[in-house]
């Protein structure tokens, strides 16, 4: 790797990393600082003076919003997320218990729907115009353009209701045996596949047509080469990048968007976690688990740009 | 010298093809413009009875063409009033968003240097917040009401707008009939009100419409967390939480302000893509 | 060796959903083995789409509706998907316009350049690598063991394009197509590029049909002459009996144009005998970061000195990045010079156009390269025009009406464009409103940007017309910019030679053809094509093209 290389990539890295410093004041602005007072809040409007006064003593709130932002910074690199205000646990042992949920429905997610949409996406843009296209195009503009809630409730209706395969809600935590767990999976793993397959497959379509309209195809046309040598060794390195970027971008709404997904099957991942969170109002496991979302959403994003990086050989070979 | 005549170029132009909108454009925008009127005035079609309480999850009937909720009261009244919300809201949210967006981006176009700089930076941490988790930090701070919901959604989907505006404005900047007004003295309003605004505005109004898509996909999704409007208020996304319970049993009561969402997002997608097509053909 | 060509009744149409449009029709030819057919016609004309039927090839949305095509004994027409692709790169190959645009960007140069013999299955890797080499060495490529690893941003236009003609050679094809293969060069590049396709074409001898808009270029390449208009065939005639006595009055025109003759000047006496209207002293501009001196870090003028008279022109030539656009932009105002003045009408005139006064900024006007991107697509014709009317004279009402129109008739065009959008307009319809528009300011001084560069030779013609006629009637100063020798000479009093940031060279009308004058003036007219058989043979034979 040369060390224009090396320099661009460290260059993303640090621009990352003060993206989420960026996103960490802003989080700490609207949830800590834009509200108001946090005991007046907290104990209610006939709480007596003193005891406020106590809790604004116990928050920190005394101190200035700079000095308290470090502070609160500081704890939070070192892991430590506060205390629920609803459970009287730690925010991290909140987490514990779910983000693994969270992780292997992501995890099994992305294995499914990553290689199909590709795969999809590739024949799509091919075949341009066919019936295939025209039939892919058309499901994944309706699957796009509705809810999840929508999506997952066909699901239901399709798999559950009328078809009775599979069981309409799901408890990860109880999964003694490979088929419990495959039939806990089946629906919410389905209905988001059914997401995240229509946004990168139209990606994926968008950026490989892009490249087959570009004048160096026509080239190869002209020296004799097949489709399938055009679109492989031709038109798709060229569209890396733009495809590295659905996928990732597809990949943090997993980690995020899966919200509605995880409230309608009654899933115990981390997004239930938050909007229960966010229901009762409980600040400090709002905070971390934005957190925890936007960091992934860093880093993902992060690896798609390298990954486009890397495929350009005008970055890589400089004149 | 004889004045050139003014003919239609006879040398072929490809694929240049009739303006026209076809089927599945015209359906997407009667649909859509069928909602905004129900919006507007939909209170007004109802009788003064219509929502008067009855048998509980009724299915569809004459008295009640969509059947009744979980209270008895009738659907189809439910979803025209929940249109006000549904689509209300959201188009306040993305007129706000791209307004915001498009007047920003021109700014920052026509200053350039470390204004451009500074306005591009901020708005890209704001997208590094995922939309929903950006809407649910909001309503936890400050709590879930209207014009919270708006100024959420508004906030969410400022930076894509400003993304793409600013991308239109700066290419119309470098053209040569803007460096043709600058060399006249022109100031820099008149660049940014007759040079570059009337050439941004219309790919905006696609990306409008896109915009428009996502904040409704987004309230929906927030309202069926129990976390958008709030009640006695209630708009689409609102109904469907209200009746999952009979998703089981497949009523319609869950079914048609599901369907409502989708026949508004999909309009709108259908009515771009026509329109964005006839754009790209006429060009 | 070649292949016979022969092509009867050619008709090619682009097809919509309801209706189809004829884009070629009634084309014929035939070509000996080892033959050059020129296609000559303006952009539009039908020309590419023709050289690609050759391969049976039509661009998407497109299709050949009727005719034969026959090479050596294959009727092209006939053949299925699987056939033609083995007709492709081996039977026929092609030579693109723009080769920045026609290679890969994220694969070698030498992959891509043995692609063809790899996609038939000519000869293994290693044999192709040795073959492409050889090519290379024979195209007078520099570095050619090396070269082949490198990618394509990292070579080039001129090399690209001679790349181009390798990985078209490498299969042996009977029949080679070039599509304006040197448009996009500079005129001192392009004569490397043609000498080496030359040789290369007539080593071979192959058959080979070149495209292209320069009859100048044509006459050094082609045996027959097929010169189309708006798809059709206008003429097909020897190259010899086209450039001496064509039967066309379109090949007349294309020929007028392709030798333009000299416009008259609008210079007096008279005028010479005042102050300059237009003093440059000792100006230099660049970009990027300014350093202790003032000095920014890429200069891209350096000490320019100029001066330019009323009525006089005075044309700026040089090639790509030598700096002339950069000089109209300097003294127009829309470029901070970072050392030196600019003297208009005896006074200094600001740096910059938001220190300059209206009047100032209304006596000097720019006409920009490309009308296209020189008038907005979202204004009327009518509002392009009154705009500076309104905002330099406050004109209001009737008067503005009735002065647009007379400026609309200035530029020879009818009233009801005024009603139009560019959109509307054709090329040359454009640089007229374009002129126009700076017309209207009433100024002392036009910069002209490579105006006629971007449109069809028949067409530039006509607008160097106006230009000459305007220049007379209003007793205009004009700095004409242009890569091109053979208007500049044609308009202009004097020509300034820029190369590099730095004016080499004046040398007045009067002197064109005397000499001897700088070695770089003498290069760049010597490699601008003439319009003559055996032209190319004599700037190779001499001394500096012998490489």
């Amino acid at each position: 790797m040369s060390a224009f290389l090396l320099r661009l990539v460290a260059r993303r890295v640090g621009l990352a990393l003060l993206s989420l410093l960026l996103v960490s004041a802003m989080v700490f602005a609207i949830t800590a600082v834009l509200p108001g007072d946090a005991a007046t809040e907290q104990l209610g409007q006939d709480a007596t003076p003193e005891a406020v006064a106590a809790l604004r003593e116990q928050l920190g709130l005394g101190q200035s919003v700079p000095v308290r932002y470090a502070h609160w910074l500081g704890r939070l690199v070192q892991g430590d997320f506060g205390r629920s205000m609803v459970s009287d646990a730690t925010v991290s042992e909140l987490l514990s218990s779910r983000l693994p949920n969270s992780l292997r429905l992501a995890a099994v997610t992305a294995a499914i729907s990553i290689p199909l949409a590709l795969v999809l996406g590739i024949l799509a843009a091919v075949r341009r115009g066919s019936w295939f296209d025209r039939a892919v195009s058309m499901g994944t503009v309706a699957i796009v353009s509705v809810p999840e809630f929508l999506v997952a409730t066909i699901a239901v209706l399709v798999f559950a209701v009328h078809l009775r395969w599979l069981p309409a809600l799901s408890y990860a935590s109880d999964i003694s045996s490979l088929g419990q767990m495959l039939r806990a999976f089946a629906m919410p793993v389905l209905t988001l596949c059914c997401v995240t397959v229509a946004q990168m497959l139209r990606m994926t379509r968008a950026a490989l047509i892009d490249q087959l309209e570009a004048p160096y195809i026509e080239m190869v046309r002209l020296k004799g080469a097949t489709g399938a040598r055009l679109v492989l060794a031709h038109a798709l390195p060229n569209a890396i990048g733009p495809i590295a970027n659905a996928v990732a971008l597809s990949m943090s709404y997993l980690l995020g968007g899966v919200i509605v997904v995880e409230t309608i099957f009654n899933y115990p991942g981390v997004s239930k976690l938050m909007v229960d969170g966010v229901a009762q109002r409980d600040i400090p496991l709002v905070q971390a688990c934005t957190m925890i979302f936007c960091a992934g959403y860093l880093v993902l994003v992060m690896l798609a740009d390298l990954c486009g990086i890397l495929a350009n050989p005008r970055l890589r070979h400089r004149r | 010298m004889p004045a050139i005549d003014v003919k239609p170029a006879a040398a072929p132009k490809p694929r240049r093809r009739t303006r026209r909108l076809g089927a599945l454009g015209l359906l997407g925008i009667a649909i859509l413009a069928g909602w905004l009127l129900v919006a507007l005035i939909g209170p007004w079609l109802l009788s003064g009875d219509a929502i008067g309480a009855a048998q509980v999850f009724a299915p569809a009937s004459s008295a009640h063409w969509l059947g009744t909720d979980y209270l008895g009261r009738d659907m189809l009244a439910r979803i025209v009033l929940g249109a006000r919300y549904t689509v209300g809201v959201a188009l306040l949210s993305t007129v706000l968003a791209c307004g915001t967006g498009i007047l920003l981006a021109m700014f920052a176009a026509a200053s350039g240097g470390w204004i451009d700089a500074v306005l591009s930076r901020a708005l890209d941490t704001l997208t590094s917040v995922p939309s929903k988790m950006l809407a649910l930090l909001m309503v936890a701070a400050f709590g879930a009401s209207v014009p919270v919901l708006v100024t959420t959604a508004a906030v969410i989907y400022v930076p894509g707008a400003y993304r793409i505006a600013r991308a239109l404005a700066v290419n119309i900047y470098a053209m040569d009939y803007v460096a043709v007004a600058c060399a006249r003295g022109e100031g820099r309003l008149y660049l940014m009100v007759r040079e570059i605004l009337p050439n941004i505005v219309g790919p905006m109004l696609v990306d409008l419409g896109l915009r428009f898509v996502y904040v409704v996909l987004l309230l929906a999704s927030m309202s069926f967390l129990g976390l958008g409007v709030q009640p006695p208020a209630a708009d689409w996304g609102t109904l469907v939480r209200e009746n999952i319970g009979v998703l089981a049993d497949g009523g319609v009561a869950v079914i048609a302000p599901a369907l409502a969402i989708a026949s508004l997002t999909i309009a709108v997608n259908l009515a771009i893509d026509s329109l964005a097509g006839r754009r790209g053909r006429a060009r | 060796m070649g292949a016979s060509v022969d092509v009867r009744d050619l008709r090619v149409v682009a097809q919509s959903d309801q209706d189809e449009q004829v884009l070629v029709e009634g084309v014929s030819f035939s070509m000996r083995p080892g033959e050059v057919l020129a296609l000559i016609g303006e952009s539009g004309s039908g020309k590419t789409t023709t050289a690609l039927a050759l391969m049976g090839y039509a661009r998407p949305g497109c299709r050949i509706a009727g005719g034969s095509i026959r090479i050596g004994e294959v009727e092209v027409t006939a053949l299925d998907a699987a056939a033609q692709r083995r007709l492709r790169g081996r039977t026929v190959a092609y030579i693109a316009q723009s080769a920045a645009a026609s290679f890969n960007p994220s694969r070698t140069l030498m992959d891509q350049v043995v692609e063809p013999v790899r996609i038939h299955g000519l000869m293994p890797r290693e044999e192709a690598e040795r073959k492409a080499v050889a090519l290379f060495r024979e195209l007078a490529l520099p570095e050619p063991e090396r070269i082949g690893a490198r990618y394509p941003h990292q070579v080039s236009g001129g090399q690209l394009q001679r790349l181009m003609a390798a990985m078209a050679m490498m299969a042996d094809p009977d029949v080679i197509v070039l599509d304006e293969p040197t448009t996009a060069l500079d005129v001192t590049t392009q004569i490397e590029v043609l000498g080496a396709f030359r040789r290369v074409v007539r080593e071979r001898q192959v058959t080979a049909v070149y495209v292209s808009h320069d009859l100048a270029v044509v006459a050094q390449m082609a045996d027959h002459v097929l010169v189309m208009r708006h798809g059709r065939p206008r003429e097909y005639a020897r190259i010899e009996q086209v450039l001496e006595a064509p039967a066309e009055a379109y090949t007349r025109e294309l020929l007028a144009a392709a030798h333009p003759a000299p416009r008259p000047s609008a210079l007096t006496p008279e005028a010479t005998a005042e102050r300059a209207l237009l003093e440059v002293r000792e100006l230099s501009a660049g970009y990027g970061k300014v350093d202790a001196k003032g000095r920014p870090e890429q200069l891209i003028l350096h000490d320019i000195e100029l001066k330019l008279w009323r009525g006089q022109t005075i044309g700026v030539i040089g090639e790509s990045g030598s700096g002339k656009s950069t000089l109209a932009r300097c003294i127009a105002g829309l470029i901070e010079p970072c050392e030196g003045y600019v003297l208009f009408d005896n006074r200094y005139l600001a740096r910059t156009v938001a220190e300059r006064t209206r009047e100032n900024l209304r006596r000097i006007q720019m006409v920009f390269q490309i009308a296209d991107t020189a008038l907005n697509p979202a204004q009327e014709i009518g509002e392009i025009l009154a705009r500076p009317l309104r905002f330099y004279f406050g004109l209001r009402g009737a008067p503005l009406r009735q002065r647009v129109a007379e400026l609309l008739d200035l530029v020879k065009l009818p009233a009801a464009v005024a009603g139009r959008r560019p959109g509307g307009l054709s090329g040359g319809q454009k640089q007229r409103i374009n002129l126009a528009r700076a017309l209207a300011a009433q100024p002392d001084l036009i910069l002209c940007d490579e105006v006629t560069s971007a449109l069809d030779p028949v067409v530039a013609a006509a607008i160097l017309d106006l230009i000459a006629e305007l220049r007379r009637e209003l007793n205009l100063a004009c700095l004409f910019i242009s890569h091109d020798l053979h208007t500049v000479r044609a308009l202009c009093d004097e020509v300034v030679v820029m190369r590099h940031g730095r004016k080499l060279a004046q040398v007045a009308r009067e002197d064109y053809a005397r000499g001897p004058h700088h070695p770089y003036y003498e290069l760049l007219a010597r490699s601008v094509p003439e319009l003559r058989r055996g032209w190319l043979d004599e700037v190779l034979a001499q001394p500096h093209h012998a490489a």
